[in-house]
């Protein structure tokens, strides 16, 4: 419950304040974003396994944020940065969906 | 702070994700939830960026400078293909009139010429003289005047025989009574095919003591005029080695 309204008042803060992202995170930024969903989804999964660890959360979170964002960060320094973005995406991306699996098998049954 | 799990087994399915939603306050929560909310922050910076800037705000620099290359490309060719045509609608401009006028010009006189020289084929009214003469009594002077009384009458192009006759034909009495027009024998009948108006040359050879009347008082002779509403002549003369 803690948690919903926190993400609630993220949102509606960052809605309300229009922050404007510093030009040199700007590329960062949407990686970021979708590696801290994938974390948060891990972390929804292990709770409904029983093995959540708060610790281990905390340190997935932000380790997820650095590393993907570091990975974009060196691709752009390789010339391969919108290369990279994409696979780091894809991969992100079919993580959230396992673990949207897990849950829902944890809630449905199937 | 692993005191937050339950110690009895974890309850699962709806039961679990209830269970989630009881506040439990402690440390650890309030760290996992700062997190989230940095989480919900982060979306929604993001996604005002995303509506406010448009894609090219976001796009990284290589991007950027990979779309700045095509744009200038493109419109290098479009600017080189713009100067080229305008060069062509230039040069049509200029031209178009004067062109195409010496060009109808030049074709009308080509023609003009051509015919006049004999080396082209030519269609109009006129008329067919047929000189029968079984006995060879008309010589080349009679065919030379009735040649010249159709000129003189405004004969455009006129052909004897299988021979077209321009201003260098010469008539010649040939040994074997035949009439040689240019060097080709041409034995009678003699038939001329004329081109110009048909009545003007009929009366030009019908006149009293003209052609008719000449080739008539030659013993067996006897020639025959036919006003013919298309004459064409296809018989042409050699165009000679230019000057």
């Amino acid at each position: 419950m803690i948690i919903l309204l926190a993400l609630a008042a993220g949102i509606g803060i960052g809605f309300a304040v229009q922050p404007s992202v510093p030009i040199d995170l700007q590329p960062y930024l949407p990686i970021a974003v979708v590696a801290a969903l994938d974390a948060v989804f891990g972390g929804l999964r292990a709770r409904l396994d029983g093995i959540f660890d708060d610790k281990v959360f905390v340190v997935s979170f932000i380790a997820n944020v650095l590393v993907a964002a570091l990975i974009v960060f060196v691709g752009d320094q390789l010339g391969v940065g919108g290369e990279l973005s994409t696979a780091v995406i894809v991969v992100l991306g079919i993580r959230i969906f396992s673990n949207v699996a897990a849950i829902r098998r944890h809630l449905f049954r199937a | 702070m692993t005191a937050a799990l339950p110690s009895p087994p974890p309850p699962t399915g709806w039961r679990g994700l209830v269970e989630l939603l009881r506040p439990r306050p402690n440390r650890a929560q309030a760290i996992v939830a700062l997190l989230v909310g940095l989480l919900g922050f982060a979306i929604a910076a993001q996604v005002h960026v995303t509506r406010s800037g448009g894609t090219l705000a976001t796009a990284r620099q290589t991007d950027l400078i990979g779309l700045l290359g095509d744009l200038t490309a493109r419109a290098d060719r479009l600017r080189g293909q713009i100067a080229a045509l305008e060069v062509t609608e230039a040069q049509l401009t200029a031209g178009t009139g004067g062109r195409a006028a010496a060009l109808a010009a030049a074709k009308a006189r080509l023609q003009t010429l051509g015919i006049l020289a004999g080396t082209l084929p030519a269609t109009g009214p006129g008329i067919a003289l047929t000189i029968n003469d079984p006995g060879h009594q008309v010589r080349a002077d009679v065919l030379l005047d009735a040649l010249e009384e159709l000129r003189g009458a405004g004969a455009e192009v006129i052909q004897i025989g299988p021979v077209r006759v321009v201003a260098s034909t010469a008539l010649l009495d040939a040994a074997n009574r035949n009439v040689t027009v240019d060097g080709v024998e041409v034995a009678p009948p003699y038939a001329f095919l004329v081109i110009g108006d048909p009545k003007t040359l009929a009366a030009a050879l019908g006149i009293p003591g003209g052609v008719l009347d000449t080739v008539d008082a030659r013993p067996g002779a006897s020639a025959t005029v036919d006003q013919l509403a298309r004459v064409t002549i296809r018989a042409l003369h050699p165009a000679g080695a230019g000057q």
